[in-house]
């Protein structure tokens, strides 16, 4: 008893003294998580829209988008590397696989709200003549929004949680701390990582499902 | 600016051996040999079953879908020869769910033909106005509220201000009041039909209720598996000799003297 809770002094004191470092870190994490969402976002949500209407294309894409998703993430970043001009160390090869680990939850929600709309709704649409670009951006887009942007949390969440892994192909960030941490076996150097990371996927997804809750029309 | 309809004022729809397939294999066939003329101001009621064809053939009219056999004219043009957006914004439609846009406020659903059309907004905001008092609502009260805002009876209200907003010669309803509790449709249906009188426009209406087609219509068409059975005025129509139509007024449960 005592002597665990020496140990937790003793991390929290790691923690206070190592602040600097730590919100270094962060914002490195940060930085990866942000780069790569905005890149997945201005490819995702533009290829949902565009497949809509072309069911062929929607099994290709999303086809293509689960099978980087079902690939093991170090495995990923394993096979990015050798790849000349995206690939090799650092926050380049990183960057990509994040993106490409993002497009799934993105890109399915994106197709999933945009088709999941009353089809009285796009029925009189069709019938008060609206064009197609009209329906898509007037209609099915606003009301698809919601649900676009419960993808884009959880994506969210999983990069948060793949750029810890991202620091074994030296792209800095939370999970540098970890991974020096189980080499030195030093629980505070893990924690250091770890509870930054729990934090930072933690505040992402309470601050995007409020967004979300506010653009969901009922 | 563009401050004609799409349509000038004498429509007159008008069907030419009109059939419609579905091409499954084998093909399904809709409705087939539809010969039907509506005149300018005809209050057309399409009545059937389920299934029928009623709603197809309003379907075919605003170009939403186009005829596998014959043409349906608009205006004295092929519906597949009209640029299909031009001719459906000169048409109302009215459908069983309003089909209103969630994302709209009453005020922004019943100005989507005029703002499409580019009408300016103070042009808009009047023509609004005048729409929502046509239907009964009083838009200091509704404009600013959000269709889940409303009861199905102001829903479908406001969906019949849409449908009217640009001032179509023709307007397309089905089954509009379908979906509303009975007090509700009496009311509406009494309501919308007084309005018809007084717009004069041509309207085809669907339903599969024979007392809502004896209340609206000038001619009753009835349909049985994708063909015209009978054509009449309502006066006329419950006196017909056709087992459907029998099948029809026997579902009154009333006899037919009772409703004159």
């Amino acid at each position: 008893m005592n002597l665990s809770s020496n140990l937790q002094a003793s991390n929290w004191t790691f923690l206070a003294e190592h602040r600097a470092e730590i919100l270094g870190a962060t914002l490195d994490h940060l930085t990866l998580v942000v780069i790569a969402m905005l890149i997945a976002v201005m490819i995702a949500v533009p290829l949902g829209m565009f497949i809509v209407q072309r069911p062929a294309l929607r099994t290709i894409a999303l086809g293509i988008a689960s099978i980087f998703q079902t690939i093991p993430s170090l495995a990923l970043f394993g096979f990015l590397i050798p790849i000349p001009f995206i690939g090799g160390i650092g926050k380049r090869t990183a960057i990509v696989a994040l993106v490409l680990y993002a497009l799934l939850p993105i890109l399915r929600n994106t197709y999933v709200g945009l088709t999941g709309i009353d089809p009285a709704v796009l029925e009189a649409a069709e019938a008060m003549g609206m064009t197609r670009a009209q329906i898509l951006f007037r209609v099915r887009f606003p009301l698809a929004l919601a649900v676009i942007l419960a993808g884009i949390r959880t994506a969210t969440i999983i990069t948060i949680g793949i750029a810890t892994i991202a620091a074994a192909i030296g792209a800095g960030g939370l999970g540098t701390f970890i991974f020096r941490g189980v080499a030195l076996v030093n629980d505070s150097l893990i924690l250091a990582g770890a509870i930054p990371a729990a934090l930072l996927a933690l505040f992402a997804d309470f601050f995007l499902g409020l967004l979300e809750r506010r653009l969901k029309v009922s | 600016m563009n401050t004609k309809p799409a349509l000038s004022a004498d429509s007159t729809i008008e069907f030419r051996d009109v059939s419609f397939h579905i091409n499954d294999i084998p093909a399904r066939v809709i409705v087939s040999g539809i010969s039907l003329r509506i005149p300018h101001g005809e209050s057309l009621v399409l009545l059937g079953r389920s299934g029928s064809g009623k709603t197809t053939l309003l379907r075919l009219i605003n170009g939403i879908l186009l005829p596998t056999k014959g043409e349906i004219r608009v205006q004295g043009r092929a519906t597949s020869e009209w640029d299909s957006i031009r001719l459906r914004r000169g048409i109302g439609y009215v459908i069983q769910d309003a089909g209103l846009f969630p994302h709209f406020t009453v005020e922004e659903n019943v100005a989507l033909v005029p703002t499409l059309e580019k009408w300016d907004a103070a042009r808009t905001a009047e023509r609004v106005e005048e729409m929502l008092q046509l239907v009964g609502l009083d838009p200091r009260e509704y404009a600013r509220r959000h269709p889940r805002e409303l009861s199905g009876g102001e829903r479908q209200r406001v969906g019949v201000a849409r449908a009217l907003a640009a001032d179509p010669p023709i307007l397309l309803m089905d089954e509009p009041f379908g979906a509303l509790d009975p007090v509700t449709r009496a009311e509406l249906q009494r309501e919308f039909s007084a309005l018809a009188r007084r717009l004069g426009k041509t309207i085809v209406f669907v339903t599969h209720d024979l007392r809502e087609a004896l209340l609206l219509a000038s001619r009753i068409v009835l349909l049985e598996a994708g063909r015209i059975v009978a054509s009449a005025p309502p006066q006329e129509f419950l006196a017909l000799d056709h087992p459907e139509v029998r099948a029809f007024t026997a579902s009154l449960g009333v006899g037919p003297g009772a409703l004159a």
